[in-house]
């Protein structure tokens, strides 16, 4: 039946070409992330990195994943990111050449090989499904995906969801305590100081 | 799903290993914090890969709960940046060697 089969041929073309592109996006941003010399340019080539995951969570029905990626992890954390490195200036470069520890690199990567190898195998030859059933709801069948995730969010994860609320607010308070200024304590003797100089 | 599970779970393992390798080569402490946000983004591919595998939206409710933490996360080791550089100018990760230098 090539009439009613071409429609699913070239949905699968479709899908293999997003998945090719979005994988070398992917990989060709977090290759910029971790060889850029910059900052400043591999905190761009992060946002590259998130955008091709945001494409591929959409390739698989997480839609609503997908846009909290953009706005939270494009919007907010890679500004948040390129804020500090102006914050604080460390916008030259750094010499990606120099081999600070003697073998660290070449460590590095043989330890990176060995954990590709590892991953690789896992996915390859151990075998995931174990037929239980599933505790938080199925993905698919009727319904938006933001439906299905609020109530299972809402429902089965409701108390890590309050959890993380409180996570939230202590790092909200942590960010401030680190940010405040050190010469708090010692502004009163300062001050002090400064009084008993002045007359 | 057309594209088989395998290559996605291929691309994490690939995207968490260049994280991995970039953290452990990387002197600059927020070049390093940016490969963590890397392998963060390959545990949450790997998630939603097995949601859509699994059939089990406890995949995807995971990667929530994962977005709420990496933003804590960063919030907090950025302040630690801050503080650290405010303290000492240009350190790399091999200048930090005391935690109350």
């Amino acid at each position: 039946m090539p009439a009613a089969l071409s429609p699913v041929l070239a949905a699968t073309a479709v899908d293999t070409v997003v998945f090719i592109a979005a994988a070398a996006v992917i990989l060709s941003g977090a290759l910029g992330v971790v060889s850029s010399r910059n900052p400043v340019h591999s905190a761009l080539s992060l946002v590259l990195t998130l955008f091709g995951v945001a494409v591929l969570f959409v390739a698989q029905d997480a839609q609503f994943l997908a846009a909290v990626q953009v706005i939270v992890y494009a919007g907010a954390i890679v500004v948040l990111f390129l804020f500090v490195i102006m914050l604080i200036g460390v916008d030259r470069e750094e010499d990606v050449r120099a081999d600070p520890l003697r073998g660290q690199r070449p460590a590095a990567f043989a330890l990176g090989a060995l954990g590709l190898a590892e991953l690789l195998g896992l996915a390859r030859f151990h075998h995931w499904v174990t037929g239980a059933p599933s505790a938080a709801g199925a993905a698919s069948g009727p319904g938006s995906n933001v439906e299905k995730l609020a109530r299972s969010v809402f429902t089965r994860y409701l108390l890590p969801f309050e959890v993380t609320s409180v996570l939230l607010v202590i790092a909200v308070v942590g960010a401030v305590v680190l940010a405040r200024r050190p010469s708090r304590s010692a502004a009163p003797e300062e001050r002090r100081q400064e009084e008993a100089a002045s007359p | 799903m057309s594209v088989s599970a395998g290559w996605y779970l291929t691309l994490s393992a690939v995207l968490f290993t260049i994280g991995a390798v970039g953290l452990l080569v990387r002197r600059n402490v927020l070049v390093m914090f940016m490969c963590v946000e890397l392998m963060l983004n390959a545990a949450n591919l790997t998630f939603v890969t097995f949601a859509r595998q699994l059939d089990d939206i406890g995949g995807q409710s995971a990667v929530f709960f994962v977005l709420v933490v990496a933003a804590a996360e960063v919030v907090v080791g950025l302040g630690i940046i801050v503080a650290i550089f405010r303290r000492r100018a240009g350190a790399t990760a091999d200048d930090l060697n005391l935690l109350k230098g």
